[in-house]
């Protein structure tokens, strides 16, 4: 509950920090094509990652009719479904999710609630996303290609990723490994931004312990992927170095299509071991933004402080810390040494306590709230229930020997899908139905919201519980057909096809979405300044949406984003740049009246 | 994986440290007016700590790939080279010119322009000079054999040292924009800053280049 220090009337001095020099757009392109304005570029950013991840969405749906359905569609062979896997796996990690939680809602989230006019370096922030879209342009030219995009699933492993066979080896490998690297640089330019602007633009008392959680999960997730994704630029560069030059930094000595091939004495390992130095902090590169943003909308929407604010923020950066040392768990069929496993296996599961903090504190955060339940406190709650459910299965995944036998199982993919997909998606919706009033002006349809909803998070279960069961059958991933397998039950067939169905559902009830999203811009209500009387300074700008610059002054603030429902408070939410004395003052003139 | 490790939990323990420092004893959930302690401003120039950022990622680039050459040269088909003596008149070279960026703050500190462009020259045409002699290196062992797909070794040889020589590149883009400030003739406070920041770029790449080289004799 908030507490009013005693000096809080203390008289507050002219604003210290110094006003920046914005740069001016003249013209309309200047204006909205190479914009240096954070928020135009998170809108750019967001635009180009929804697109790319459709695209990703189409890819999948096309695999779950060959799955569901063999033989009854011929829409692929089994080279394509290989791209497919692998094409889709990485648009949804790294194309869509990254770049739409860091490069979206961190463009638009970190200026406008730090209480800054724009990021520190706007040209970097500009050139970022062009390099990113330059980046999605390389990936999507890779159908084009002949041969056509890799196959070598989304982990690039290699022999595989780069030998003869593998689709995709002419011309799609060198283009998917060019353009993660172009990612990686344009991420490197945007990320220098976020994390800048978070520890030097913060307005006048704006400490760290004031910002809301949503800034200290991307900014968290931001630390990590300067630092991790460094690990898949080695990776890149090296295999694209044993793909051009033919040297042997992965690649074995091997025979392949009866042929010795001219590599020799390359460690595959070696590969596993960057990328997935890299791959597990990716994990939290997208949770941990999510994390943030939904302590953000539970706390708003229930209208109650967050439950344990600094152990929400020694959690996340916990989690960041120890997701350094957990790599190997996803290496224990590599043969690795069996300490090493028992090592990963004890951090994977230190890594819990942390994470399950946070999942106590939503939950407290909600008991005895006074919950509104609308669109974005679903996908919130949402959120809650799936992450539960695939961290949960994570804790068997991360002993080596419960993990042996389900290794490349369907239960894997169940796991990752729970936890690291549908989870970050539904937060990705919930905060797109919260912040679409500040960013257009308009609500978005809450009946339409309601139903894209309830068929997004009844169809996910639908789609990943079944899948669990397939996997402790024993179902491979990654196969095109499974035809006739002895040890699996009759029954699994029809299940896939229950799947499948459930998929395509879930799938076009996203049209429901981009629909909303399109009509609303224009026949939307008007939402005002601050539809859910929120307390975060994006919601107390003078004009909606905010202007270039943000703010017409500066924001001053007194308190930190959670005096919801604070007792004797006129309102049940008190915004951060309200003084203390204007409070009281209120109080008065009520009491008078 | 050790290097990375190493200085991954040094970069961790500080964040931790500063965070420690911030939010002990802090109670978030009362309010008061901003005082001139709680500013979240740091006194620090934003593109001082920019670079700060850029070189953590660039340590981490660099700790990686010298990660991955420990992991690799425990195989057996690994044949160290022979390092060119060429190499150590470089790294005197690269010496010489961070040598004159420092001195070229220390002038700027003084409000020396003369210093300033004299040591911005020698750090520059060092630089340049580096680039070439590592070129020259790379020649003399490709003559004597050393191909980069004949061994593991030669190939992270060439690897790293071209990695080293792109982050040059880039610090002389800097380098160039700094120079011709100083040459228009502008006051040297505005000189100061880049000067400031390219010195410590080329102090860095300068350490970079040291464990780089220690690596490659060792091994």
């Amino acid at each position: 509950m908030a507490q009013v220090a005693h000096d809080a009337s203390a008289q507050v001095g002219p604003l210290e920090v110094e006003d920046v020099e914005l740069y001016h757009p003249k013209t309309f392109i200047g204006k909205y094509i190479w914009s240096q304005d954070a928020k135009v570029i998170a809108i750019q950013y967001a635009i180009t990652a929804i697109a790319i991840g459709l695209v990703a969405l189409v890819l999948s749906v096309i695999m779950r009719l060959q799955l569901g359905f063999p033989n009854t569609f011929s829409l692929i062979d089994p080279s394509n479904y290989l791209q497919f896997v692998t094409m889709h796996g990485m648009i949804m990690v790294i194309y869509l999710l990254t770049a739409l939680f860091l490069g979206g809602f961190g463009n638009y989230l970190i200026p406008l609630m730090c209480g800054a006019r724009d990021m520190v370096f706007p040209y970097v922030n500009m050139i970022s996303y062009w390099v990113y879209l330059a980046a999605v342009l390389l990936l999507v030219a890779s159908f084009f290609v002949p041969g056509g995009p890799t196959g070598a699933g989304w982990t690039l492993y290699p022999p595989q990723a780069i030998s003869p066979g593998t689709p995709g080896i002419d011309g799609g490998i060198i283009l998917m490994l060019v353009s993660l690297a172009l990612f990686i640089v344009g991420f490197t330019m945007g990320g220098l931004n976020y994390v800048v602007t978070v520890l030097q633009a913060r307005t006048r008392g704006m400490t760290l312990m004031r910002l809301p959680l949503t800034v200290w999960g991307i900014f968290m997730a931001t630390v990590l992927a300067l630092l991790a994704f460094p690990a898949l630029l080695v990776s890149a560069i090296m295999m694209l170095l044993d793909r051009l030059l033919g040297t042997s930094f992965f690649m074995p000595a091997m025979i392949s299509m009866g042929e010795q091939t001219a590599y020799d004495g390359g460690s595959p390992v070696l590969f596993q071991h960057l990328f997935w130095f890299f791959g597990h902090p990716e994990v939290y590169i997208v949770a941990l933004p999510a994390f943030g943003i939904v302590s953000d909308l539970l706390s708003t929407h229930a209208r109650k402080n967050i439950f344990g604010y600094r152990m929400m923020v020694w959690a996340i950066v916990a989690i960041g810390a120890l997701s350094f040392i957990v790599w190997a768990h996803h290496m224990y069929v590599s043969g690795m040494n069996p300490y090493f496993g028992f090592f990963f296996a004890t951090t994977t599961l230190i890594i819990a306590v942390p994470t399950a903090i946070k999942v106590y504190n939503w939950v407290l955060t909600l008991w005895r709230g006074n919950i509104r339940l609308n669109v974005p406190m679903l996908f919130a709650i949402g959120f809650v229930f799936t992450f539960i459910n695939g961290g949960l299965t994570g804790l068997f995944l991360g002993n080596v020997t419960v993990d042996l036998p389900l290794s490349d199982t369907y239960f894997v993919v169940a796991h990752f899908h729970m936890v690291m997909a549908v989870s970050p998606i539904l937060v990705v919706f919930g905060a797109i139905y919260h912040w679409y009033p500040k960013i257009t002006g308009k609500m978005l349809d809450d009946g339409l919201g309601k139903v894209h909803f309830w068929i997004t998070f009844l169809g996910t279960y639908a789609i990943y519980y079944p899948m669990h069961y397939l996997g402790f059958e024993g179902l491979p991933r990654r196969y095109y057909a499974y035809g006739e397998t002895a040890f699996m039950s009759e029954s699994a067939q029809d299940l896939n096809a229950a799947i499948t169905i459930a998929a395509i559902i879930v799938a076009f009830a996203q049209l429901v979405f981009l629909y909303n999203l399109i009509r609303s811009l224009t026949k939307g209500k008007d939402a005002g300044h601050n539809p859910w009387e929120a307390t975060t300074l994006e919601w107390q700008t003078t004009h909606t949406p905010p202007r270039h610059g943000n703010f017409d002054e500066l924001p001053s603030v007194y308190r930190w984003a959670y005096d919801y429902s604070v007792p004797g408070a006129e309102h049940d939410f008190i915004p951060q740049n309200v003084p203390s004395e204007e409070l009281v003052a209120a109080r008065s003139e009520h009491q008078e009246a | 994986m050790t290097p990375t490790l190493i200085f991954l939990g040094l970069l961790m323990a500080t964040v931790v440290w500063w965070l420690v420092r911030q939010s002990v004893n802090v109670k978030p959930w009362v309010a008061s007016a901003p005082s001139g302690a709680h500013q979240g401003v740091g006194q620090l120039a934003t593109i001082k700590v920019g670079l700060g950022v850029f070189l953590a990622v660039a340590t981490s680039l660099f700790a990686l790939f010298v990660s991955a050459y420990a992991i690799r040269m425990e195989l057996s088909d690994w044949r160290p080279l022979p390092e060119p003596n060429l190499l150590w008149v470089n790294t005197g070279i690269l010496f010489v010119g961070s040598v004159g960026l420092q001195w070229a703050w220390r002038a700027a500190s003084r409000e020396q322009l003369r210093g300033v462009k004299q040591g911005l020259v020698v750090g520059g045409v060092c630089a340049i000079a580096f680039v070439i002699g590592q070129l020259i290196a790379w020649r003399q062992l490709n003559a004597a054999g050393y191909f980069i797909t004949s061994n593991p070794a030669n190939a992270f040889f060439y690897l790293l040292t071209s990695l080293h020589a792109v982050h040059l590149f880039g610090g002389l883009v800097a380098w160039f924009k700094t120079i011709t400030r100083a040459w228009a003739g502008s006051e040297i406070s505005s000189v100061r800053l880049g000067v400031e920041l390219c010195a410590v770029y080329w102090h860095f790449l300068l350490v970079v280049w040291l464990i780089l080289f220690g690596l490659l004799l060792s091994t």
